[in-house]
């Protein structure tokens, strides 16, 4: 794994410039071409506040501006991110202002919203930027009272002498600080100093959200542009012939419609360059309304795609198959894969032979169905392409990954394109892929006008990029005692196979086998929070619990009885997990939710545990069915995700993991029938409701000194087992396909 | 058909020129510029787009342009002057929002509510609440905030 410290100390440095009005603004980048001397003025970034672009600013009069380097999709960076400054600059957060940093890689070093990596990778980096500020300024204040910076002392914004009681802002010597060097021995807090980290902090662009200030893509506006809509094949698997568009031309408020090609038939594909259809067609008009009616009246003829090649950045050809496919045909074809020999991935002691000496085996398969994202803010982007150069007002996780596919989309310098970075209505994923900011700019330039690109809901649930549709077969074997002597795990999927081939209980048992296949399709997939591991845990946990129960063990005390082995004495030396976090978790929600306590011995209860993305989750759930109605009554969940910067906002992450998961493990689902989605909006696609929610979560973090680690998709993959095991408990019926709540009919 | 219409919107007449079925969403977010009104599905399934008609949370989505006349609209922007509603105080003391895109439709709704069942059960809430989805699951936040907000209004 990657350590961020060595990273910063080698290849990073500070660079500082005074604001024409006075004051100070810092900023770092971590790139090794860059040279101290680099001012911000060659940057192209001008020394007036608003078009300033870095972390900090400060004003003579004390105001102090923080700038959050992150896409926000509502996982709360605006406010965690620059907290981790404000810290070790030691000023009070109540006179912090926090802006939204455009995309800058000269000025911010990680722009990035994926992987619940942004408070980890930004522990270091970012308390190093705020702490250089305050030694920069104790610097300053030092010279200009000719005292020892070493009877200074900093707090709220104000350097202090206590023994003369001088006191001044941090505003009065930022224009001095500026012009000093940047530090070269950076100090950070330790944890026990913290004033601001592990307080619990509101959003601070709350107020903002609640009265319904422009703040989103969608929301973007500016004169003279015009909204555009993409038509594109109704189904997976086909392509645009030909169209006539008379007919829309000449609805009202119309002004152009003509076809664009997303990317060009050489391109090299990055991981992220995914994109539903290739070839959609663009109608442009005044309003949405327009566009539309509009869209309705396109004559366009569209035929089966022949098998494509597509080449990657790595050279490796892929080939999307040709068909109509479906969602049955899916289910078969992963079936009868199951059945067959898949790619071998791991392999620990004898598995094989343990199978054939076993006394008694339990065999299980698991399905699950593609899910849309469902991004509440459908996909959107503002493009404007004047001269070579194009801007964007653009919703996107990460900037850097679709640049280049502009730039080679485009054919101009990545020196000419800006993207202004806006908050993004939910993302999941879905944002990662930046594919519409490519038709925004290929639609602008041939219309020769700024344009903001909308997919209405139908566009953005039929022409997604999904979770994959997966499958997992799991067989235990035991011997006379009942004791677990091997596992196997055989995962597949359309098109990937969703199997972690080296997380638990891969080292806790001695004869272990992992397998794999994947199914070729022309559905377009994706990342989705907590991508493969939404699926293992589900799969996985419900399959623990099952065999717990078989060898009349406690579901909790099974699973940490597994662990402690891998703890121990683990199987392999390629397992990705802490055994101890794990048995952390699990000992805490044991005891947070009163597990197997005797006022709980009536309910109806499931728990599950799941290791991603750094963290470790593990959730109890209470509920009750009546026909086909499920009431979650409460989850309890424990999480260890490290140092909980704001816990607020940690909390309310968690919450939504956790009303997320329990939304979809009951209704997700998006099928397919030859090609076509058989969900395209909010009244076919079942999305979890108010009524439906939880009636009570309770979250709980476990206390320790560990660097942060991941926080937004960590809590979501365990409540799938979790539900799974609970409605069990309900009903007595075991739930092996997702979604749950259509099997609880009749 | 495009034609005029007079429309009062937060206690004011504006005069839109707009296809006779153009809904009041797009009315207000691309000819009026009032972009707090969000679409999320234009099928009335989501509750994005609710507004208040005559006091009522109805989704602006679901009404064309030729059936306002005489009505009285107002939208998030004109809840209250200076985001004090007690519905959006509650919101801010309860820290509901994730990505907030869903926040302007919740707020309407829970308005709405609380002016004509002051002191809702918690399933009256529910209920009351379904139409608005949450993507990002704000759910149980947003029940405590209205429940708070019915206690301090
Ligand atoms: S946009 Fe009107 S209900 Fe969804
Ligand atoms: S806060 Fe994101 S959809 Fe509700």
């Amino acid at each position: 794994m990657k350590k961020t410290d060595s990273n910063y100390s080698r290849r990073s440095f500070l660079k500082v410039t005074s604001l024409s009005g006075g004051g100070m603004m810092l900023g770092i980048s971590w790139f090794a071409s860059a040279k101290p001397e680099d001012s911000l003025a060659e940057l192209n970034i001008e020394p007036v506040w608003q078009e300033v672009t870095s972390f900090i600013k400060i004003a003579s009069d004390n105001s102090i501006k923080i700038f959050s380097p992150n896409p926000e999709f509502g996982q709360n960076v605006m406010t965690s991110l620059p907290m981790l400054i404000a810290e070790e600059l030691d000023v009070d957060w109540k006179q912090v202002e926090v802006e939204q940093g455009n995309y800058d890689p000269k000025a911010f070093p990680r722009q990035f919203t994926g992987g619940s990596q942004g408070i980890r990778m930004a522990w270091k980096q970012l308390r190093t930027v705020g702490s250089a500020a305050r030694q920069m300024i104790l610097t300053a204040a030092s010279q200009a009272w000719n005292l020892p910076v070493t009877e200074l002392t900093t707090a709220n914004g104000m350097v202090t002498h206590a023994f003369s009681g001088k006191s001044e802002t941090y505003g009065t010597f930022a224009t001095a600080a500026a012009k000093l060097p940047v530090p070269k021995d950076i100090v950070l807090k330790g944890n026990q100093s913290f004033r601001l980290i592990g307080t619990p902090q509101k959003n601070v662009v709350a107020p903002k959200i609640a009265q319904g200030k422009p703040l989103f893509g969608m929301d973007y506006r500016e004169a003279g542009m015009l909204i555009a809509m993409t038509e594109r094949p109704p189904a997976f698997g086909m392509r645009l012939k030909s169209f006539d568009a008379t007919a829309a031309k000449k609805m009202p408020g119309i002004v152009d419609i003509f076809p664009i090609q997303v990317f060009k038939d050489d391109h090299k594909f990055a991981g992220f360059d995914t994109r539903s259809f290739n070839e959609v067609i663009a109608v442009l008009g005044k309003s949405t309304w327009d566009v539309m009616n509009a869209r309705k009246k396109i004559k366009a003829v569209w035929e089966v795609a022949p098998e494509r090649k597509e080449m990657g950045v790595n050279n490796r050809e892929t080939t999307v198959p040709s068909g109509l496919e479906s969602t049955t045909k899916h289910y078969a074809q992963m079936l009868e894969m199951s059945k067959k020999p898949g790619v071998i991935e791991r392999k620990d002691g004898d598995p094989e032979k343990a199978f054939a000496d076993a006394k008694h085996v339990i065999e299980r398969t698991y399905t699950a169905p593609f899910l849309a994202h469902n991004i509440m803010e459908p996909t959107n982007t503002f493009a404007h392409y004047v001269g070579d150069k194009v801007r964007f007002v653009a919703p996107i996780q990460i900037p850097d990954w679709i640049m280049p596919s502009i730039v080679a989309r485009l054919g101009i310098p990545k020196e000419n394109i800006s993207i202004e970075l806006v908050r993004m209505g939910g993302g999941f994923g879905r944002r990662a892929y930046g594919h519409y900011m490519i038709e925004a700019a290929l639609i602008s330039k041939q219309a020769n006008a700024p344009v903001k690109l909308i997919y209405s809901r139908e566009d953005d649930v039929s022409a997604g990029i999904y979770r994959p549709s997966y499958q997992l077969t799991y067989r235990a074997a035991f011997d006379e005692n009942k004791k677990l002597i091997a596992f196997h795990a055989k995962g597949g999927g359309v098109p990937e196979s969703p199997l972690h081939a080296n997380r638990f209980p891969a080292g806790a048992i001695d004869n272990y086998l992992a397998e794999s296949f994947v199914i070729p399709s022309n559905i377009t997939i994706g990342a989705f929070r907590a991508p493969r591991s939404n699926f293992n845990a589900a799969a996985e946990q419900s399959f623990l619990d099952e065999i717990s129960e078989y060898m009349s063990k406690d579901p909790i005390a099974f699973r940490l009885e597994l662990l402690q082995r891998a703890k121990d004495n683990p199987v392999g030396k390629t397992n990705d997990y802490d055994a101890s976090r794990y048995m952390g978790v699990l000992e805490l929600v044991r005891e947070k939710s009163g597990w197997g306590k005797l006022e709980n011995a009536g309910k109806k209860r499931g728990v599950s545990a799941y290791f991603c993305h750094n963290s470790y989750a593990a959730q109890v759930i209470d509920l009750q069915v009546k026909g086909d109605q499920v009431t979650v009554e409460l989850v309890t969940t424990a999480l260890d995700c490290g140092v909980v910067v704001n816990p607020e906002g940690a909390k309310n992450m968690a919450e939504g993991a956790a009303i997320d998961g329990i939304g979809n493990a009951l209704f997700g689902q998006l099928t397919l029938t030859d090609g076509k989605t058989d969900q395209r909006n909010f009244d076919t696609y079942r999305m979890i409701r108010h009524n439906e929610a939880p009636k009570k979560i309770d979250v709980h973090f476990v206390k320790n000194e560990i660097d942060p680690t991941g926080l937004g998709e960590p809590p979501f993959p365990p409540i799938f087992g979790a539900m799974a095991n609970a409605l069990y408990q309900a009903t007595g019926k075991r739930f092996y396909q997702q979604p749950f709540q259509p099997q609880l009919k009749g | 058909m495009i034609k005029k219409y007079s429309v009062r919107i937060n206690k004011k007449v504006h005069q839109v020129e707009a296809d006779e079925n153009m809904p009041l969403l797009w009315v207000l977010r691309d000819i009026l510029g009032m972009e707090g009104t969000k679409y999320g599905c234009g099928v009335g399934s989501c509750g994005a787009c609710t507004v208040h008609l005559n006091g009522n949370a109805v989704r602006s989505c679901q009404l064309p342009i030729s059936s306002l006349t005489g009505m009285e609209i107002t939208t998030i922007e004109g809840l209250s002057a200076k985001g004090d509603h007690p519905v959006q105080k509650a919101w801010l003391d309860v820290d509901v929002a994730q990505c907030g895109y869903c926040q302007s439709g919740q707020i309407m709704s829970a308005a709405a509510l609380l002016k004509s069942t002051p002191n809702p059960t918690e399933e009256e809430i529910e209920n009351f609440m379904t139409g608005n989805i949450c993507r990002c699951g704000t759910y149980t936040r947003i029940k405590k905030a209205i429940q708070l907000a019915a206690l301090k209004s």
